[in-house]
């Protein structure tokens, strides 16, 4: 197993950074090639926004997979694609947001506001999307640096919030069939329990991810 | 609106679907090809409804026939908008039987022909609009609701009419799993069945109703939210009490009994005062009674339409 693993590192580490950049880079080029073909269906807008949706809740739960994946493997270098990761779920999600603004509200701002103080799953929604705001803002090496690694780890459990906020967001929208966003939602609950499971030792205690060279963000 | 007195609505057989794509550019040449007998006077009659007499809103264009046959709520056939024209592709609506109950003088099963067959056939462009704030404009054949409850024989102590969609998992999937507690039922006051506007649609689009709109036959309630049109109806009850129907029974404080389009009574999710028409890009405002008010708001008269929504 141990062996296994290791002889799996090294072409692991060459290859998830440009399978990551597909994961990103491909739906959304479909997505855009399905509008302007007009392949979306009868209403194009609706099509985008769940599609956008989805994207960042999966985008999301990948990067919260990144932790629980550094404990079970050891694999410190993992924690740069968490960060790539965490951005590319802020860049969805601002493209879910500009997808309401512009296309489905055009710009109508009272009715916006309206909206959002009103609605409650626009209100979450929203919430997920703010919260998400100074993570992207704090991403930077020179970030961490700045508000040290304790300061740093506390501002990122906001990511918590946020995906509560998303999947009750994606559970608000919904007319009756709650099967998908209760699917979301059950992922991240396993996520959530598998960093409680594998969460460190006490904090003095000798750390479960071995030091690596390129470590250079701590583990959240 | 689209139809100023219900009386004026041709009774006419169903008409082409090129002359409603065409019916513009038709409306031209239609008097010479008519005093030459080359046209029937159901389509001619067709486009005069069109043109104005009855009168379209200045918005209101036919919705592309393939946005309204692809783009459907029917959780019989899945709960995605796309699903029911793939799921209902081997659906066969023929031959059907619908079930005459309650109060009547004689209750029995009809078949579809017993039931809708040599009435007049209706051709009726009516606004669609979904209580998710969307909308189509339909053309529907079909016949008026009022004839057939005739031709059943209601006892005069009916209040109500209410209808029940085919239960059957085998040839309707999305009945496998309990989203909606099956099966599908739909309700209406006899005064709101009895209205001129109500339709029973056997066809759309000139065509007989597909089977992801509800073949083959389904309500057409134009004043009301697109759920009171219950679909593929194998059973009308008539009685004397508000009989329960689906959607209230899922989420009462959701979805109404009246269910009449309100831009001033708001989903408790989402706002009613704005529709975005199928195909258009910016939202338009929602109209009371979905602009049919001038025929159906008597019918409400002294209700508390925020009490009773």
């Amino acid at each position: 197993m141990r062996s296994m693993l290791a002889r799996a590192e090294a072409p692991t580490r060459r290859l998830v950074r440009p399978a990551l950049w597909l994961l990103v880079i491909v739906p959304s080029i479909v997505l855009v090639a399905q509008l302007l073909l007009d392949q979306l269906g009868a209403e194009p807008i609706e099509a985008l926004q769940k599609a956008s949706g989805e994207w960042t809740l999966r985008l999301l739960a990948a990067s919260l997979a990144v932790t629980p994946l550094m404990r079970l493997t050891g694999w410190g270098w993992l924690v740069a694609q968490r960060r790539f990761l965490g951005l590319a779920t802020f860049f969805w999600a601002l493209g879910h947001l500009s997808v309401y603004i512009v296309l489905d509200q055009f710009f109508d701002w009272p009715e916006i506001v309206k909206d959002i103080l009103k609605h409650l799953y626009i209100t979450a929604g929203m919430l997920a999307f703010v919260l998400m705001i100074p993570l992207a803002l704090t991403s930077t090496k020179w970030s961490i640096k700045r508000l040290g690694g304790k300061r740093w780890n506390q501002l990122h459990r906001l990511v918590y919030v946020s995906a509560i906020a998303g999947c009750v967001h994606y559970l608000w929208a919904v007319k009756k069939d709650r099967e998908e966003p209760m699917l979301y939602a059950a992922v991240f609950v396993v996520l959530f329990a598998l960093r409680f499971i594998l969460r460190k030792p006490g904090p003095r205690s000798p750390r479960s991810v071995p030091p690596d060279a390129s470590v250079t963000l701590p583990a959240a | 609106m689209l139809i100023r007195r219900p009386d004026d609505i041709p009774s006419s057989d169903i008409t082409p679907e090129t002359v409603y794509q065409n019916r513009r550019a038709f409306v031209g040449t239609a008097g010479a090809l008519a005093l030459g007998g080359l046209i029937a006077p159901s389509a001619l009659q067709a486009m005069r409804f069109d043109r104005g007499t009855v009168g379209l809103q200045e918005n209101d264009k036919l919705t592309p026939e393939d946005d309204a046959t692809s783009y459907n709520n029917y959780y019989e056939f899945g709960t995605g908008k796309d699903e029911p024209k793939e799921q209902a592709k081997d659906f066969r609506p023929m031959p059907w039987t619908v079930n005459v109950e309650g109060l009547v003088k004689k209750p029995r099963p009809y078949s579809f022909d017993e039931l809708v067959g040599k009435l007049p056939v209706q051709d009726r462009v009516y606004r669609h609009r979904c209580v998710e704030a969307w909308s189509m404009v339909i053309p529907w054949q079909g016949v008026q609701l009022k004839d057939v409850i005739a031709r059943c024989e209601p006892l005069p102590s009916v209040k109500f009419v209410e209808f029940t969609t085919l239960y059957d998992p085998r040839r309707m999937p999305g009945q496998a799993r309990a989203v909606l507690p099956w099966p599908y039922k739909e309700a209406l006051r006899l005064d709101e069945a009895n209205n001129p506007l109500a339709l029973l649609a056997t066809g759309m689009y000139g065509k007989a109703l597909p089977n992801q709109n509800g073949a083959p036959l389904k309500l057409v309630v134009p004043w009301k939210y697109g759920f009171k049109g219950i679909k593929a109806i194998v059973k009308i009850k008539f009685t004397d009490k508000m009989p329960n129907t689906t959607w209230n029974d899922a989420n009462p404080s959701e979805y109404g009994f009246y269910a009449n389009v309100n831009p001033l009574v708001d989903h408790p999710r989402w706002t009613q005062a704005k529709e975005r028409r199928i195909g258009q890009f910016l939202k338009i405002p929602t109209l009371p009674f979905n602009g049919y008010a001038s025929q159906v708001a008597s019918l409400y008269s002294g209700m508390d339409l925020r009490k009773y929504y």
